[in-house]
């Protein structure tokens, strides 16, 4: 073999945890193999007017595979994950066989090995094929890797299951990240209960469906003394329980959407099934309480929840197409158009803290230093582009930004010290 | 490019329009001995108001006489929905069976005749007729089809770019230079 | 107007325009013969995923007196049972030359979802709890020439009693209603008002009892039995108790005041009077006047610009 070559990030900003600073990267294997003023290498990445960091960890990725294959697969989801910026995605369980046995676990990251994008974190779920009765056995998955338990797609409905799921993770020491939605309220649900959806004539989504379970879990947290991970926050109510819970000193966590920070549920009067989404599109209201918990620490991460479509499904009518939309590639910028972050608030929420969150902080969400891994993305707040669904490398086109300018862009991201992406290009 | 004003130029007057209507409410009399089976129907709205002054006219003459008057629109008739708007009008109004009748059908402006052909097609729509007879206060020439007015207030040669207007007050021609049309 | 989706997109003007090209249909629908050659060469699809066979029919005869061609399709006998999707269908009926879609469909939004699937006019027959906004011009049409004021119902109070919720016609209507210048009253139990109705520029009253007296318009909406199973009201009798039209309170209805009904009627439930002794009635005139609105809607998408602006000059 011949001898690895060195590559070099040129010109760019690195944003570590204790400072920001102008730096070339330097590295070599897998390795940050130096990082100081005028680097050499074999390769150099042009880093001029650019932040370097590690690279983004999404806590909440849909891959569909397997059992959805003609929506997204592992890697075709990984190639997206790389364009968006992103070095690790945890995979949600709702595939089919659901990924609540060691067998289904093992192939999901066999698959992120075999397709090395970006590393594939198998979640598991809480309860057996997320029907929300039989508990999962959290230390047997946990011996394979998996950290972060959910039902995503589904709330755990029953108090007492869940109860008992949280005092299993607590002896596993595992995650339990619920999505809230008391589904007894949300039946035939297609959009934010408001104004907009009593004119349009849809079976509304209110928020104290999810806002009851917030409340349900908190003390539920509070009794059991396990983790706890909130998924997709929507509403200022969940913003609000999830702060009190926090300053109460709560073992809890919470991730927003790029969606639900920028996305008005008034965007269905278009009748549109690419703005239907679990949870809602909300009100004006929501997105400022859920920005003002980014900004004080009340969220702790953005996660994608990229949920693609067959176009074809998206093509029924509203209350029959499935719910979801398409993230990766445009979280960055999204996040970045919607609302005024420092490059170390988006790296915290989009890097460090889901590594945590995720028990991923071993290779990834670390600083740029000397021996830390290569896992690392390049990425401005200042390219301005237009997202187009067919420039998109997910198999699906369901993301409600076509046609839409955003400002943000990922230029380059090593994985495993390899480049995936190239000038906002996947290299393979 | 100079620009050139269209210039509206007096063809007839409202004593010529009164004359006019005069004459033809005698001829209406003369040429139907059998009074009693005449109706007198206007095309909405340019025809309408003439069809009521030739009502009148015919009354004067033969003051046993009650005429009947009627209006048709013709807007669900027509052959050209394409090429140029439809001007909603008043509906038809036609209280009255048209068979075996001679319908006196008005309008103002006689030209390319597809008017008058919706307004045949229409009539029979309210029975049929034992003849239609046709009277145009003006007849502008340029005919499509093979349809001749029975009366004529006056007969204007112009162009086919030229507008006419025609009202109680007077008949005017406007005449549009091309390129302006 | 290239479709008509909602009565939303129609200015008042529109609206206003729209029901004077109905009195044009009316009279081409008093004749011995009411046909008329207006749309000949045109073809209308009624495309009913959800079954209606009065707004079928209604639809189907407007465009016949129109002289359209009319294709029928009906979810129930068709390929969509066999799986076919909304899309596949809607750009194969498209291909075989259809000029205009009538589409009833029991999920909110399709006849807008349809347009982007064809180059054809689409009408919107009912959708979900969306909107039916042919009823509410029929339902326009009915009051205002019953009022003989063909501009407006300014001033006029409207109630519209029962489940307002699950129902497109009160959406349709509570906005031409409103635009037109009526003061609209919903009268329905809480579960079965929307969760807001901010912006609707309405009153609600909590009981039938509370309006009757005084309302120009008393319109009835059917009360679906299957609401009942869904235990969003108690029972029937409590309902009744509230919101029912019996003899009792018709009694108690202005000598001016119309009884209105989109159909069909629920007798013994919302009904508990036969609407044909009660002589504000013009539940009957309401579906003759369907016939006359939907023309002139058809008329308008199809037969080519309407020009408001009378000029005189005759032929162009």
């Amino acid at each position: 073999m011949s001898a690895t070559k060195s590559i070099v990030i040129r010109g760019a900003t690195v944003v570590n945890p204790d400072a920001v600073f102008e730096a070339d990267v330097r590295v070599v294997g897998a390795l940050i193999d130096a990082v100081g003023d005028a680097l050499e290498g074999d390769i150099v990445l042009d880093g001029k007017g650019c932040y370097v960091s590690s690279g983004f960890v999404d806590l909440h990725t849909h891959l569909r595979e397997p059992g959805k294959e003609e929506a997204e697969t592992i890697e075709s989801g990984s190639r997206a994950a790389a364009l968006g910026g992103y070095t690790a995605v945890v995979a949600m369980p709702n595939t089919d066989p659901a990924q609540d046995n060691v067998a289904t676990v093992r192939f999901v990251r066999e698959q992120g090995i075999k397709a090395n994008l970006c590393e594939v974190m198998p979640s598991g779920c809480i309860t057996v094929g997320r029907l929300g009765a039989e508990l999962v056995s959290y230390a047997g998955l946990a011996d394979e890797g998996v950290t972060l338990f959910t039902d995503d797609g589904t709330g755990v409905q029953d108090e007492d299951t869940m109860k008992r799921a949280l005092v299993s993770a607590r002896l596993a020491n595992v995650t339990l990240a619920q999505h809230c939605e008391v589904s007894s309220m949300t039946n035939g649900a297609v959009m934010h209960d408001g104004a907009c959806c009593s004119s349009l004539g849809v079976p509304g989504w209110p928020s104290l469906a999810e806002e009851q379970m917030v409340q349900r879990d908190i003390d539920l947290v509070r009794a059991t003394g396990a983790k706890m991970h909130f998924l997709h926050l929507s509403t200022q109510g969940s913003v609000q329980m999830v702060r009190q819970a926090k300053a109460e000193g709560l073992p809890i966590t919470a991730e927003v959407t790029p969606h639900h920070l920028s996305l008005l549920d008034e965007l269905l009067t278009s009748f549109d099934p690419i703005f239907k989404v679990n949870p809602p599109l909300r009100t004006a209201a929501d997105i400022a309480a859920l920005k003002a918990g980014v900004l004080d620490g009340t969220i702790d991460a953005i996660a994608t929840d990229h949920a693609p479509h067959a176009g074809h499904t998206k093509e029924q009518p509203l209350d029959q197409a499935p719910p979801g939309m398409l993230g990766l590639e445009t979280a960055l910028a999204v996040v970045n158009t919607s609302m005024k972050l420092d490059a170390r608030k988006i790296v915290e929420l989009m890097s460090w803290n889901p590594a945590r969150i995720a028990g991923l902080d071993a290779r990834h969400g670390r600083a740029v230093a000397v021996g830390e891994p290569a896992n690392l993305c390049v990425w401005n707040t200042a390219d301005v582009w237009e997202v187009s669904r067919e420039g998109l490398a997910s198999k699906s086109k369901n993301t409600p930004y076509h046609g839409m300018n955003v400002r943000g862009r990922v230029r380059h991201t090593l994985f495993n010290g390899q480049i995936v992406v190239n000038e906002g290009k996947a290299t393979r | 490019m100079s620009i050139v004003f269209p210039s509206r130029t007096e063809i007839l007057a409202t004593a010529d329009i009164d004359r006019a209507i005069k004459r033809i409410s005698h001829e209406i009399v003369e040429r139907n001995t059998e009074l009693s089976h005449v109706v007198i129907v206007g095309m909405q709205t340019g025809g309408t108001w003439i069809a009521e002054r030739l009502a009148k006219g015919v009354q004067q003459i033969e003051p046993s006489s009650s005429v009947p008057l009627g209006a048709v629109d013709i807007s669900m008739y027509r052959d050209d929905f394409s090429l140029r708007p439809i001007v909603l009008s008043a509906p038809t109004d036609i209280p009255f069976d048209l068979t075996e009748k001679t319908v006196v059908l008005v309008d103002d402006v006689l030209f390319t005749g597809r008017t008058v052909r919706a307004a045949l097609e229409a009539l029979n729509d309210h029975g049929r007729p034992r003849a239609v007879q046709l009277a145009v206060m003006v007849d502008r020439g340029h005919r499509e089809l093979p349809i001749r007015p029975d009366y004529v207030g006056k007969n204007i040669p112009t162009h086919f770019s030229d507008e006419i207007s025609v009202g109680p007050d007077g008949v005017f021609v406007t005449v549009v230079e091309k390129g302006q049309a | 107007m290239n479709h008509l989706l909602s009565t939303h997109d129609l200015s008042i003007d529109e609206i206003v325009q729209l029901l004077e090209l109905a009195d044009h249909m009316a009279e081409i629908n008093s004749r011995a013969v009411p046909k008329v050659p207006a749309l000949r060469g045109k073809t209308i699809a009624s495309v009913f995923f959800e079954d209606s066979t009065r707004t079928r029919l209604s639809f189907e005869t407007a465009a016949k007196r129109l002289s359209a061609e009319v294709m029928t399709f009906s979810a129930s006998t068709s390929s969509v049972n066999k799986g076919e999707s909304l899309r596949d269908t809607i750009e194969t009926l498209t291909a075989m030359g259809v000029h205009a879609f009538v589409v009833r469909h029991k999920s909110s939004g399709v006849p807008k979802q349809i347009t982007q699937w064809t180059n054809a006019a689409v009408v919107n027959a009912g959708d979900g709890w969306h909107q039916h906004p042919t009823q509410a011009m029929l339902d326009a049409y009915t009051i205002t020439r019953n009022f003989g004021d063909k501009e407006s119902m300014a001033g006029r109070t409207i109630a519209i009693v029962g489940d307002i919720k699950h129902s497109r016609v009160a959406r349709s209507n509570v906005d031409v209603f409103t635009r037109m210048g009526a003061n609209v009253v919903l009268v329905a139990p809480d579960a079965l008002l929307p969760s807001s109705i901010e912006g609707w520029n309405v009153s609600t009253a909590s009981s039938i009892d509370e309006v009757v007296g005084h309302v120009d318009v008393l319109y009835m909406l059917r009360m679906q039995r299957e609401r009942m199973d869904e235990s969003l009201v108690i029972s029937l009798k409590e309902y009744t108790d509230l919101y029912a039209l019996t003899e009792e309170r018709a009694a108690r209805l202005a000598p001016h005041a119309l009884l209105m009904h989109p159909g069909p009627i629920n007798r013994g439930v919302e009904m508990q009077v036969d609407p044909s002794e009660v002589p504000g009635s013009r539940i009957l005139q309401q579906v003759a006047n369907g016939i006359s609105v939907r023309m002139a809607v058809l008329f308008s998408l199809l037969g080519g610009e309407i020009s408001p602006a009378a000029t005189l000059g005759g032929e162009a």
